[in-house]
């Protein structure tokens, strides 16, 4: 208890003179803000979606003359390297972060802190809880992803669909959104009589096959899956191949290696989440905050495209060209 | 084994006394055997996704139950090893994990041979790591394997920068292939996964080094009294436990021909929960791989019924859960019944 507080007090302490110091520094040049340093604070890097989101961000800050520090969380959920990283920033005196949150929660108090010195965060990727702890986030809209799909197989299928939903723990936010969203996009409730079953998987191709491979036996007229992102659909479509089935597969996420399944037509459609958007829009943001001292609001969609080679009429999509050139990742 | 079924319950006879004491013996002596609590409970639990599934009891699900178990029943073989020294390996899937991407990203060069063996060391050469932190290092096995599931995991994905490799040689997924009749698979993963059982079996119930392994279980300090050099047969013991985690992993490739750093995150804990069910102690010196045999199919058979009865997944995770207490239960039941 008292090491913590004692380095609160110092960081406080810290916090105070190195604001002074910044003041006196900054006033001969208030004129102009350029040069003024941002931070970025990531998720664990070994994902090529936090990469890329990274990049982005530091490259439109570079774009924009301003220097960055970064952080990542080491594994998933790691809140308390990012508490660390941040509590840095704050020290470094930084006019702005860009924050991917790996908790709602726990970063809640830091980013009170640091919006209490001043400091405009911009959370990305996802929100804190509640949204408006941190003043803007710039963040997929995974429930209209969900809804883009559902309303693409639902037109796709036609007459007599039976549905399989393969999930991730569903107490996940971004999880529960795009299984909501399939759901309303097919006009589809949790107990409608179209849906054949669902299974939890990891979110990975494995536990995908192995859902997909019970789900088939029991129920052989499956026709048409929602999958919570693209290698739980090369499982699952894996399983219904070997199975001899004709399965009409959707899924979200965008990656290269899911735009192939696309074009190879293991997947019919899926939707392209943007975290190069999601970078620049939150440094574009902070910026504007300094600059003009106009704050940015609100949870803001960084973008969701539809990609597939068979679009039906009435749903904007992409084509899977189009796809292979705006992919993230592998 | 239980004789002669006309001996059966009509006890009353006093002219049979001694023959039905012998039944009676017998039927216990089959009780206290640990594999009879998980044949028993798979029989029930298969039993009864047979009365309330119309599409469970088919020979194509039974085939596609023992595909299923391929993967998980070979981590659980060189699980077993570990956990009859008293030890316990959080890590054998991440290690296995590591050999598929290793494996994947070299053949994708076009070198399978070489792929394949330097999967194989990577396996070996993590396992013996656990070996040498836990013997030499005095290292709880439970953290040294902690740590080591952090730093593969952790290492597969930056190997791979969290990339997968699809798999395209014959020979890497040969597991995956197979004689089949109609709707039966023999893959010659199951097939492997059999033999393995039955090595290993042998192994353990008709070597010196068998009769180590348990000795060493059952109490280090006796063993090390009786001449056995009990740090050597800890160390080969995990290092073996390596060659099967490598084996599950050419399972693996052959079930699922991608080599996914983000693979096979529930298989850690499913194969500890395979040998637990299957009846070995995770003190050591007790159980034996004919238990984690039956032990993976109730880990499978439950995922595969409850998945085909519409059963939500968070209550398949609790019945799974209820089941290892169960299963713990009864045979401490009657391991202490024995005793006393």
């Amino acid at each position: 208890m008292t090491a913590i507080e004692r380095k609160f007090r110092n960081t406080g302490k810290l916090l105070s003179t190195s604001l002074l110091a910044a003041g006196m520094l900054a006033m001969p040049q208030a004129a102009f803000a350029d040069g003024y340093k941002i931070g970025v604070v990531e998720q664990q890097l070994a994902n090529p979606f936090f990469g890329k989101l990274q990049a982005a961000a530091v490259q439109r800050a570079k774009e924009l003359g301003l220097s960055t520090m970064t952080a990542e969380s080491t594994v998933a959920g790691d809140a308390a390297s990012q508490v660390n990283g941040i509590e840095n920033m704050i020290n470094q005196g930084v006019k702005g972060i860009v924050l991917d949150p790996g908790s709602a929660s726990a970063l809640v108090p830091i980013v009170k802190k640091a919006r209490a010195a001043g400091i405009i965060v911009v959370t990305t990727n996802t929100s804190l809880e509640p949204p408006t702890a941190a003043d803007a986030s710039y963040e997929t809209d995974n429930f209209a992803a969900g809804v883009l799909i559902g309303q693409w197989a639902k037109a796709k299928i036609g007459a007599n669909p039976r549905v399989t939903l393969i999930d991730y723990d569903l107490s996940d936010k971004t999880s529960k959104a795009r299984h909501d969203g399939f759901l309303k996009g097919f006009g589809l409730s949790e107990t409608s009589k179209e849906i054949a079953g669902t299974a939890l998987t990891q979110a990975n191709v494995d536990g995908g096959q192995q859902a997909m491979e019970n789900l088939i036996a029991a129920h052989p007229d499956i026709n048409v899956a929602y999958t919570i992102n693209e290698p739980a659909a090369q499982g699952a479509a894996l399983a219904t191949k070997r199975a001899g089935k004709k399965v009409v597969f959707t899924s979200i996420d965008g990656s290269c290696s899911g735009v192939r399944s696309v074009v190879d037509g293991t997947i019919g459609a899926t939707v392209m989440q943007f975290p190069s958007n999601m970078g620049r829009l939150a440094v574009d943001a902070i910026d504007k905050a300094v600059k003009t001292g106009e704050k940015p609001t609100g949870v803001n969609n960084s973008g969701t495209v539809l990609i597939t080679d068979q679009p039906v009429a009435g749903i904007e999509s992409k084509d899977s060209k189009w796809g292979l050139a705006n992919c993230w990742g592998e | 084994m239980i004789s002669s079924p006309k001996s059966g319950p009509d006890l009353s006879g006093g002219g049979d006394a001694p023959r039905a004491e012998s039944w009676r013996q017998a039927v216990t002596n089959a009780v206290a055997q640990p594999v009879t609590g998980p044949l028993l409970a798979l029989v029930v639990i298969m039993a009864v996704f047979s009365l309330t599934t119309t599409t469970f009891l088919n020979v194509g699900n039974l085939s596609l139950i023992f595909q299923q178990s391929v993967v998980i029943g070979t981590l659980a073989l060189g699980q077993t090893l570990v956990i009859l020294v008293a030890g316990i390996d959080l890590a054998c899937a991440a290690i296995m994990v590591l050999a598929t991407v290793v494996i994947g990203s070299v053949a994708m060069q076009g070198n399978v041979a070489l792929a394949f063996g330097l999967g194989a060391l990577a396996c070996l050469a993590v396992a013996a790591l656990n070996g040498i932190a836990v013997t030499r290092f005095r290292l709880p096995p439970f953290i040294a394997t902690l740590g080591m599931l952090t730093i593969v995991t952790a290492g597969a994905r930056l190997y791979t920068n969290s990339r997968s490799y699809p798999i395209s040689s014959d020979w890497l997924m040969l597991m995956g292939s197979g004689p089949s009749y109609g709707l039966i698979t023999f893959s010659y993963g199951s097939m492997l996964w059999i033999a393995l059982t039955l090595a290993l079996s042998y192994a353990l119930t008709q070597t010196a080094w068998g009769t180590h392994v348990y000795a060493v279980g059952n109490s280090p300090g006796a063993a090390r009294l009786n001449g056995i050099y009990v740090n050597r047969v800890i160390f080969s013991v995990y290092t073996l436990a390596g060659l099967f985690y490598f084996l599950a992993a050419w399972q693996a490739l052959g079930r699922t021909p991608i080599a996914d750093p983000s693979g096979y995150q529930a298989a850690n804990l499913d194969s500890i929960t395979a040998v637990v069910i299957g009846g070995s102690s995770l003190f050591g010196g007790r159980g034996g791989v004919a238990g984690t045999f039956i032990g993976t199919l109730i880990v499978t058979v439950l995922k595969n019924g409850l998945t085909q009865a519409g059963i939500d997944s968070l209550y398949q995770q609790i019945g799974t859960g209820i089941l290892v207490i169960l299963a713990v239960g009864w045979d401490q039941y009657f391991r202490s019944g024995r005793q006393s």
